[in-house]
């Protein structure tokens, strides 16, 4: 089997929602690939789709008021937006298994875990209810939960934060799935506890061969995970590209906004750090433009008449904006220069 | 030592002690929340707080301004001890002391319009010459709010200008010190560095003095001068925030720092990370001597059975760990070096 072939494919994506006051584009044409054993990092601010684009791909979308009004994902060859409830249930949890931010979420209170782990597998791997319990404790064990064999009759509130995050990630991976999506995986943990699981996932992919979906916010926990990045705002991609081309050429305003306006421990205190004005656009009162012109350093009368086009300023590396291979090339030469 | 005039706040031996019922026969044990901070905070400075969920930052935070009663110690306000003073004194002394929050929703009051959130401090105090409404656009515009908005309610806001709401009505009064309770953690990544430059500009143009509370390292490094690291209740490092960063001294401020995800793939792929084993600790019946001995790569059977006292290990910069001394900073080294002594 090749190794760089497409697991997962998302083609021109559109995910809506109805409200009161008219019909937000959460998910507005987004198209990418994932390969197998790759990690893609996707990032955004709240509100930038980066989430809603990753349930689409689970179709736990509610409908109504979301709907998911274009386009085709197809994951190893099969069409998720055809399937039958039925066939998606056999997807979701085996196939593809998704772990939250927060872990109570996933987890039922009232449950022991290893009733919630073992559900999963004689589900989706028919165990038996021996097999499940003995499966369930080399999950936790896998885990890294210290005293597996006892601590499977505990209840979810009777772990931490950090050991919920990896009981959920447990059963996340309890079927081997192909595809593990992680939204804003360690956003509620302590820095220190970040770094375990952080290190677990990555520990587990190197493993299991796992292809990762990576939902966050933070720059840095996709510095140090993903091999690809998709940058989001206001429902679109803005920027995709491998992970060292996105930090030291990007090609989008954007993208070198937030880049530049988070604070660098490594660098000395003094100077203010650089800030994108504004605030994100009304998802209900997009122009016809860029919806980041108002907040943009290099917008032209242009950018707030017409939409930009998704430019490939290098193989692999695309930037959403009129001005994409200018903004591309200044990324370049400005760290040729420093 | 620093001449206590450069002082505006000086904690002695702080305590805050919360009581936990622990099941319906078994009475009632003391968190030790807050457990005996003696801290300096300069004029002018911006001491940085930093710490883990459950060090009991926000409570040494709100203990300063007595918005939890502390259960021993005694805090000082240039000068003047506030632990002394009786309710209604301490209430006029806030108009020097003010708190910033980190949910700034939860903060304000939804049914009262900026203008009066703004205003109430104002009136309360009776610090308008001129009309409060004058006042109240001045100060919308300083934190970077239209004048246009003041009739309006804080759901009508986002986040960040919610937070810039809090900030106006902690301006209000003109005070000398701020606490600043994770000021920016509730915010966007674009939106955390445009409070966090404004609380800056704020510093430089009103002469304020911060204690800035956060569990965001890159945030603390970025507007901090001095840095305090606080572990179960206890300051366990201090010092200047580039001495700390760049040489820190304690085991669980090294693991902290080296924790911090950096957005650049290539410093991110070089660097050695010191992934500590299990959790904080829980501060109902944390573990003896040292607190960190049972997550530290370097602890020895004495690190459970002394309480180590924060010194000056370099100049300025202070540590609370029994492996390290003046004359031997340096924990990696020293563990090295004693291997054999202590028979591993």
């Amino acid at each position: 089997m090749d190794d760089n072939a497409t697991l997962l494919s998302v083609e021109n994506l559109k995910t809506y929602f109805a409200t009161e006051d008219g019909v937000v584009k959460a998910v507005d044409d987004v198209s990418f690939q994932l390969r197998r054993g790759e990690t893609l990092g996707i990032v955004g601010e709240s509100g930038s789709g980066k989430s809603i684009t990753n349930l689409s791909v689970m179709r736990l979308i509610p409908a109504p008021p979301g709907e998911i009004a274009g386009g085709t994902i197809t994951f190893d060859g099969n069409d998720l937006l055809a399937m039958s409830e039925e066939g998606i249930r056999a997807v979701r949890g085996k196939r593809i298994a998704m772990i939250f931010q927060d872990p109570m979420t996933s987890l039922n209170p009232f449950l022991k875990i290893s009733k919630q782990l073992g559900e999963v597998t004689r589900l989706h791997l028919g165990h038996t209810r021996a097999q499940a319990r003995a499966h369930a404790i080399e999950m936790l064990r896998t885990v890294g939960i210290p005293d597996a064999e006892s601590r499977i009759d505990s209840y979810p509130h009777e772990f931490s934060g950090g050991m919920r995050q990896r009981v959920m990630i447990a059963m996340a991976l309890s079927c081997d799935p192909e595809l593990l999506i992680a939204d804003e995986p360690t956003t509620a943990l302590d820095v220190t506890i970040q770094a375990q699981i952080l290190e677990l996932i990555k520990d587990l992919k190197a493993r299991l061969g796992t292809s990762v979906i990576l939902i966050t916010h933070d720059l840095g926990v996709v510095a140090g995970m993903a091999d690809r990045i998709i940058v989001m705002y206001a429902g679109k991609i803005f920027e995709q590209a491998t992970t060292s081309e996105l930090f030291s050429a990007p090609a989008n305003p954007y993208t070198k906004g937030l880049l530049r306006s988070v604070p660098d421990p490594a660098h000395e205190k003094g100077e203010p750090l650089y800030q994108i004005p504004g605030l994100p656009p009304d998802p209900l009162r997009l122009g016809p433009g860029c919806p980041f012109a108002d907040r943009c350093d290099r917008a032209e009368d242009i950018c707030r008449s017409e939409f930009p086009p998704f430019v490939e300023v290098a193989p692999g590396h695309s930037s959403l904006c009129h001005f994409a291979g200018e903004v591309y090339e200044g990324s370049k030469s400005a760290n040729i220069s420093q | 030592m620093n001449s206590s005039d450069e002082n505006l706040i000086s904690l002695e031996e702080l305590a805050v002690y919360y009581r936990s019922s622990r099941g319906f026969f078994s009475g009632s044990v003391a968190v030790k929340a807050v457990d005996g901070v003696s801290l300096d905070i300069r004029k002018g400075e911006t001491l940085g707080l930093v710490g883990e969920s459950g060090c009991g930052k926000s409570t040494l935070g709100r203990a300063i301004l007595r918005l939890t009663e502390p259960t021993s110690g005694r805090v000082f306000f240039r000068g003047k001890e506030l632990t002394g003073l009786s309710k209604s004194q301490m209430r006029a002394a806030r108009r020097d002391l003010q708190m910033i929050f980190q949910d700034p929703y939860a903060s304000l009051n939804p049914r009262m319009t900026v203008a009066q959130i703004v205003g109430e401090p104002i009136r309360t105090f009776g610090l308008a010459n001129d009309s409060v409404k004058d006042r109240v656009h001045d100060l919308m515009e300083t934190v970077g709010l239209s004048r246009a908005f003041s009739q309006r309610y804080p759901h009508e806001f986002s986040g960040g200008q919610r937070q810039r709401i809090g900030i106006a009505r902690a301006l209000a009064v003109e005070p000398e010190f701020i606490v600043a309770d994770e000021p920016i953690s509730a915010l966007d990544v674009s939106i955390q560095a445009q409070v966090m430059n404004l609380l800056e500009r704020l510093k430089r143009e009103k002469g304020l003095t911060y204690l800035f509370i956060s569990h965001d390292l890159r945030a603390i490094r970025h507007l901090s001068d001095r840095v305090a690291v606080m572990y179960l209740g206890r300051i366990v490092e201090l010092g200047d925030a580039g001495d700390v960063y760049a040489d820190p001294l304690m085991p669980y401020t090294r693991a902290l720092i080296s924790a911090v995800p950096v957005p650049d793939p290539i410093e991110e792929g070089r660097r050695e990370r010191i992934i500590l084993r299990g959790d904080v600790p829980s501060p109902i019946n944390p573990p003896s001597g040292c607190h960190f001995h049972t997550r530290c790569q370097y602890a020895i059977p004495e690190c459970s059975q002394i309480t180590p006292a924060l010194v000056e290990i370099k100049p300025r910069h202070e540590a609370a760990c029994i492996r390290i001394s003046p004359s031997n900073p340096d924990i990696a080294e020293n563990a090295a070096r004693n291997l054999g002594a202590i028979g591993i």
